[in-house]
């Protein structure tokens, strides 16, 4: 996963003179997370520019730029601390295309790893996708697979609109195939990772990794689950969630965030309004617990959304 | 500077002036509506910086905005009309006082979030850095705006990075209600700048040549050495931070202090007294001015609101790296359009009905008291 971002930077950057990043120790010491990898050396400082840790300067240097016709990507070490630059993102780059009348356009990348990563405890381990979904005038974008990250990542340097990018670390050292060719992928596109007749599961980004291993215990015991991975939130593909659960008759939604108007409310609410005939169950959601993340491996484990937890909601949709 | 250009200032700032008076008659008629922040008081800090930018030079300023649009040249009629909510504004009717923008003069607007648009600006210097031109930008704030921390982080970076943007401070003494004696705990905001190592200055900004002379040298500056400046103006604004303000936190005697030293009178005393122009042209001057608002008024009245549809538009730019068959399921989406959209220029004005028996133009800076009492009241 992490070599597939880091080759659409570079092929990006190497195609489009535009293209810069900018971000705390994206080069020298080669990014937090080893994402920006090799950049520095190959395209130079003002192309790859290590900045103080400034999340504000981050986005809004970032911002400015896109204004005058770059394309900076924002590398945030980790969404956590996006949140220092929320007034840059809703603020400015959601809005300028809006309150100019459609003389300004922000052709930027927000990106960096969100959610949880190991015992971080809980200002380090947060899934603030719901918030940057909210706001119109973003676009908000989270792969599950290198193939996707790499293919989504392109379009997203490519838009001419800001978007948000939200890897994730623990997904970071994921495996998988990526095409040789030059290939993107739409935003706004979902996908099919798994097809199955029995129950729909909606999910992005780690869950839809935690919701294929769930799906292949459920298989042993003759459940057949279809995984749906959005990828894109916002715009979201909604048409192909309820091609689905037309199908299957049955849903459950998954997301690291918490519940209380988390992202999978909206799902749920789509699907329910959307699929109201088609559904033989009321649609069920799998969030993280309605708490800060604790630090205890024991605690964090059992915050998460994990395997078993989706398991008991599919039966739940099944009546089992 | 030439004769000719000392006097196109003053009618540029006689410009604003008389803009801004109209405004205020206009949202008291409620026929311009939210936030109206005049810049009353302060033209010759936009006026003498806009004169000696280049025409391809950016600039970026706060909601205070009015003059900073008119110096750089948009039409007064788009800008009204953007006032008054109409769909021929400048930015259609969903911007308002607060969000002048015109993106083909260098125009990035006026920002609502105190010192929200700091950072951009050293964004924008950071984009003509990588561009490598020699083009710069310039930044206008109030005084308020040094107290956020937007401001420190978008200074460090500009000076760590050698980026060519002018910071001006336009210290008018209050941010909002509250005067920088009791929100700064430095009273020389320049100063702030030496945290930084960057060159400073503060300056008379009711003195247009003292401004223009200022801002010269940090164009300059940032130009050939591509380095930063932080200018402090001192200003006074005599209306209230905004219509609803009645200003109880200063004094009448403060006020009119001040107004002793605005600076279109003291511009037109030099006019009169070293460049040989006569109170009858002064006069002239205000009458064409004030004709011209006429006119303006005249158009806006003539234009229509924005149709509910337009709501969804300006949202997103239409994308081919985007799925727009689920995008369109979405209005915004629908709305998109791949280009960035240009106000129009507008025809020169039909010739005004000559207003009837216009009555003498008042002197600006009584005028400005008489409706400050009448405002304020
Ligand atoms: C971040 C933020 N906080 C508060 C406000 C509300 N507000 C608008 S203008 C203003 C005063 C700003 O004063 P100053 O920067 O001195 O500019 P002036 O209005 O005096 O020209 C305040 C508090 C805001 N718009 N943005
Ligand atoms: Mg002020």
């Amino acid at each position: 996963m992490r070599d597939a971002l880091n080759q659409a930077m570079r092929e990006e950057m190497a195609r489009d003179p535009s293209v810069f990043i900018l971000g705390e120790e994206v080069g020298a010491y080669q990014g937090a997370y080893k994402v920006t990898q090799g950049l520095l050396a190959q395209f130079g400082e003002w192309r790859v520019r290590d900045t103080p840790i400034a999340e504000e300067a981050i986005a809004g240097v970032a911002v400015g730029a896109a204004f005058i016709g770059l394309r900076p990507i924002a590398e945030m070490m980790t969404f956590n601390f996006s949140l220092l630059a929320l007034d840059m993102i809703i603020n400015h780059a959601a809005k300028y295309r809006y309150m100019s009348g459609g003389q300004v356009r922000c052709p930027m990348v927000m990106r960096g790893p969100s959610g949880a990563a190991a015992q971080v405890a809980a200002q380090h381990s947060q899934a603030f996708e719901s918030i940057y979904a909210y706001v119109p005038g973003l676009v908000v974008a989270m792969p599950s697979t290198p193939k996707d990250a790499k293919g989504m990542l392109k379009s997203a340097i490519r838009d001419d609109n800001p978007v948000i990018f939200m890897e994730n670390e623990v997904l970071y050292n994921l495996k998988g195939e990526v095409p040789e060719e030059e290939y993107h992928i739409p935003l706004g596109l979902a996908e099919v990772k798994r097809p199955g007749r029995d129950v729909t599961i909606v999910a992005w980004s780690r869950p839809c990794v935690t919701a294929l291993a769930a799906a292949t215990k459920l298989a042993e015991e003759g459940i057949d689950v279809e995984v749906v991975d959005p990828r894109t939130l916002r715009p979201l593909d909604e048409d192909l969630i309820f091609e689905s659960v037309r199908k299957t008759g049955r849903c459950v939604v998954v997301e690291e965030g918490w519940r209380i108007a988390g992202f999978g409310a909206e799902i749920s609410d789509r699907v329910q309004r959307e699929c109201f005939d088609a559904l033989d169950a009321p649609v069920i959601r799998v969030t993280s617990e309605d708490v800060p993340m604790p630090y205890a491996k024991t605690l964090e484990k059992a915050y998460l959304p994990q395997p078993e937890k989706i398991i008991d909601a599919v039966h739940r949709v099944m009546y089992r | 500077m030439n004769r000719d250009e000392a006097f196109g200032l003053y009618k540029q700032m006689l410009l604003i002036r008389r803009f801004e008076e109209r405004c205020a008659q206009l949202y008291v008629e409620g026929r311009i509506g939210g936030f109206l922040h005049l810049y009353i008081g302060q033209e010759a800090v936009g006026v003498g910086a806009m004169s000696v930018m280049r025409p391809d030079d950016y600039l970026i300023a706060y909601y205070r905005d009015h003059g900073y649009a008119l110096a750089r040249g948009t039409d007064p009629r788009l800008l009204l009309a953007e006032l008054c909510g109409k769909f021929t504004g400048i930015s259609r009717g969903k911007g308002g006082s607060m969000h002048f923008y015109d993106v083909a003069r260098g125009n990035f607007g006026g920002d609502g979030i105190v010192g929200g648009h700091l950072p951009l600006a050293a964004g924008i210097g950071y984009g003509i850095r990588l561009r490598n031109t020699d083009q710069v930008c310039l930044c206008f704030f109030g005084d308020g705006a040094v107290n956020e921390g937007a401001f420190h982080e978008a200074l460090n970076v500009s000076a760590l990075w050698d980026l060519p943007v002018v910071y001006i401070i336009e210290n008018n003494r209050y941010g909002m209600g509250t005067s920088i004696d009791r929100a700064s705990s430095v009273k020389d905001l320049y100063q702030r700048a030496s945290a930084y190592g960057i060159p400073r200055r503060e300056i008379n900004g009711m003195d247009l040549l003292a401004v223009r002379n200022a801002v010269t040298e940090a164009i300059e500056r940032a130009r050939t050495e591509k380095r930063p400046t932080l200018l402090e103006a001192d200003t006074y604004r005599y209306r209230g931070h905004s219509m609803s303000d009645p200003g109880k936190y200063r004094t009448k005697e403060e006020v009119e202090e001040m107004m002793k030293s605005d600076p279109i009178l003291l511009w037109g005393k030099r006019l009169l007294e070293q460049e040989r122009f006569t109170q009858a042209d002064l006069d002239a001057v205000d009458k064409e001015v004030l004709a011209r608002m006429d006119e303006t008024v005249a158009f806006v009245e003539a234009s229509p609101d924005p149709p509910v549809e337009s709501m969804y538009e300006d949202v997103y730019v239409r994308s081919p790296y985007i799925n727009m068959k689920a995008a369109e399921k979405d209005p915004a989406w629908r709305a998109a359009i791949r280009e960035d959209r240009v106000p129009p220029a507008l025809p020169p004005p039909a010739p005004a009905a000559a207003p009837a028996a216009a009555p003498a133009a008042p002197n600006p800076a009584e005028a400005t008291v008489q409706a400050t009492a009448k405002v304020g009241s």
